[in-house]
């Protein structure tokens, strides 16, 4: 077998608490709604500064600088006191304060949409400068920014969506058309958030991984934004946009689009684009959801809690040819739901994680770790959700029980060995059996971990189309090594080394006349 | 409960009749279980939707509950909800389910 591999992963998150509070869509409805909601009187105060942010456990986890098996070991909640040390840079990306991600917004706009004020972007300059992967043209790109005045006007009278730092105006994403809504200022502000986290994961990528840019050839973005206007309202395409501001010259690419299924779909088709050999390096990304932001904020202001679910998430993989060296994403292990799948939880988990395995021979207990939906459970816990991760873990214990792999009794140790704590925030596809790549290829490359399965899950009826639900699902396995070079290979092997020693006897020969 | 669930219920309530029409929940969580329990009978306790102050008092029982449970092909309900039954606090949904029948529903 071929199998592609996985080179590399960058996970980026983008803290941005004005975002939340202007464009999340649970306050832009409540404010829609009743203007003078106490809920968004009192979100301010619940709102977390970047330090609170940093010293956040499941964010550290995110970027890398922890495994989810040490974020287990922290007590929660997670959110109470400063449990561990708060690092901007992690062994996978950063997490990035708002003020530097309204420049990362201004980098990644082509079409002069985003302005920052003049005497703002002054003050940020010499930390861009400082960014490893801002680069010289990059900081001429951003310019010297607006008047303020001129920000001003377009916010009063233009249609213009404020950026903020606090109370602080320092600048706006224009509407890119008059009347087309799919082009207003708060959509194109949604999307570029999304393009520029998405930038941001890449360049991580590439940086971490050592990949030149120009050696990518596809690009398959996979979040669940739509790009385009009144006449295609989800045109999209966001792939190309992102690799353009990542240096990925020599590659074309598109988006994939499935509810929060779609990096697990996407992974899918990266791999068999390499195993084809149609490409050699492909990446997934996808940048966060600004409208997700602050979803579940009434019922974690209502406890009294922080609003934890304050940053855009962004993740890029690699997926190459096979190496012989990096963990393979098994092309004979795929599960996926059917159309004719049925929607019940079981009937799902069968499909996902019972029926792949059954057809390798494997048993529930030979995988070591499970991907699943990867939520905080601190976010989801207030809102009445629960521990979303954990209730997957129970379902896949509890299949085990049903194929007599274990007892009933075995359930919460089942879900201990081969689960993990959620720390991913909220952000839909972010959180959906991605997150933990990352931490896999490193596991399985130092040899902590043999097999971990990805688990994607989408619910589609969301847009009213199907009551139909989604999941799609792969092992990573341990690169079994050289042992599978083709036939061909091994031909050329013989040949090397019989001409070696040909050489060698050549060599010999008038020694001994 | 969705808003549009309960304007579709309310439909369903008032042409059929609380004799002709029986809700089964299949909440994962007691909580919410018990909303939507209490939204079809003695109606929508948040006042955000069409039910608020319309008591429909339908007979409302969860899946896993044996008044239900023993009426479904023992064959289809193994394959489509007894790997529920083991992660579900079972006890505590029928607890609160039966709970808001015995109180609100008119049967």
């Amino acid at each position: 077998m071929n199998d592609a591999v996985i080179k590399g992963a960058g996970y980026v998150l983008a803290h941005v608490p004005n975002l939340t509070y202007e464009l999340g869509s649970t306050q832009v409805m409540e404010r829609k709604k009743n203007p003078d909601s106490e809920y968004l009187k009192k979100l301010k105060r619940h709102l977390r500064n970047y330090e609170e942010a940093l010293a956040y456990a499941p964010f550290q986890a995110y970027i890398g600088n922890i495994t989810p098996d040490e974020l287990s070991e922290i007590p929660r909640p997670w959110y109470e006191g400063e449990k561990i040390q708060p690092v901007r840079e992690g062994r996978y990306g950063e997490i990035v304060p708002e003020d530097e991600f309204y420049a990362w917004m201004l980098l990644v706009d082509t079409f002069d949409l985003v302005w920052l004020e003049d005497a703002y972007l002054a003050e940020l300059r010499p930390r861009l400068e400082k960014h490893p992967l801002i680069a010289p043209p990059d900081l001429k790109k951003l310019g010297n920014g607006k008047s303020r005045a001129e920000i001003e006007e377009r916010v009063e009278a233009g249609g213009a969506q404020p950026l903020y730092l606090g109370d602080r105006l320092v600048g706006c994403v224009r509407r890119a058309h008059e009347l087309d809504e799919n082009l207003s200022a708060h959509v194109i502000a949604e999307n570029m958030a999304t393009k520029a986290s998405a930038v941001l994961a890449l360049r991580h990528l590439l940086a971490k991984s050592g990949t030149d840019p120009q050696t990518v050839d596809y690009i398959i973005e996979a979040s669940e934004e739509a790009a385009g206007d009144m006449n295609q309202r989800g045109g999209g395409n966001l792939a190309k946009a992102i690799g353009e501001w990542a240096g990925c010259l020599a590659a074309t690419g598109s988006d994939t689009r499935a509810f929060c299924a779609g990096p697990v779909h996407a992974l899918v088709h990266a791999a068999a684009l390499v195993k084809a050999g149609f490409y050699k390096n492909v990446v997934v990304v996808a940048g966060g959801a600004v409208a997700k932001l602050g979803m579940n904020g009434k019922d974690h202001v209502a406890k009294g809690m922080p609003l934890l679910e304050d940053v855009l998430g962004a993740f890029a993989i690699l997926v190459a040819e096979n190496d012989g060296q990096n963990p393979v994403l098994c092309s004979d292990s795929l599960g996926q739901h059917n159309i004719g799948s049925g929607s019940s939880p079981q009937a799902v988990m069968q499909a996902l994680v019972a029926h792949p395995l059954e057809r390798l021979g494997l048993k529930l207990s030979d995988v070591d770790k499970y991907s699943v939906e990867m939520q905080i459970p601190e976010m989801t816990e207030p809102a009445g959700a629960g521990d979303v991760p954990t209730a997957n873990y129970k379902m896949i214990a509890a299949l085990a029980v049903m194929r007599k792999e274990i007892e009933r009794s075995q359930i919460p140790e089942f879900v201990v060995k081969h689960g993990m704590p959620g720390f991913a925030p909220t952000q839909g596809h972010i959180p959906s059996g991605v997150p933990f790549i990352g931490h896999a290829r490193d596991l399985i490359l130092t040899g902590k971990l043999q097999r971990t399965m990805i688990i994607g899950k989408g619910s589609l009826f969301l847009a009213r189309m199907t009551n139909l639900f989604d999941g799609v699902s792969f092992l990573i396995e341990k690169n079994p090594g050289r042992s599978d070079v083709s036939g061909v290979g091994k031909d050329a092997l013989k040949k090397l080394v019989a001409d070696a020693l040909r050489q060698v006897a050549a060599n010999l020969a008038p020694a001994g006349e | 409960m969705d808003l549009e669930n309960q304007a579709r219920i309310k439909e369903l309530g008032e042409k059929h009749g609380e004799k002709e029409l029986v809700v089964i929940l299949g909440s994962s969580d007691p909580d919410s279980a018990e909303l939507a329990a209490e939204t079809v009978t003695a109606g929508d306790p948040t006042y955000a939707g069409p039910l608020a102050g319309v008591p429909l008092g339908l007979p409302v029982y969860h899946i896993m509950e044996e008044e239900i449970k023993f009426q479904v092909d023992p064959q289809v309900y193994e394959e489509q909800v007894a790997m529920m039954e083991m992660v579900l606090d079972v006890e505590a949904l029928i607890e609160a389910v039966k709970r808001m029948r015995e109180e609100h529903s008119k049967l």
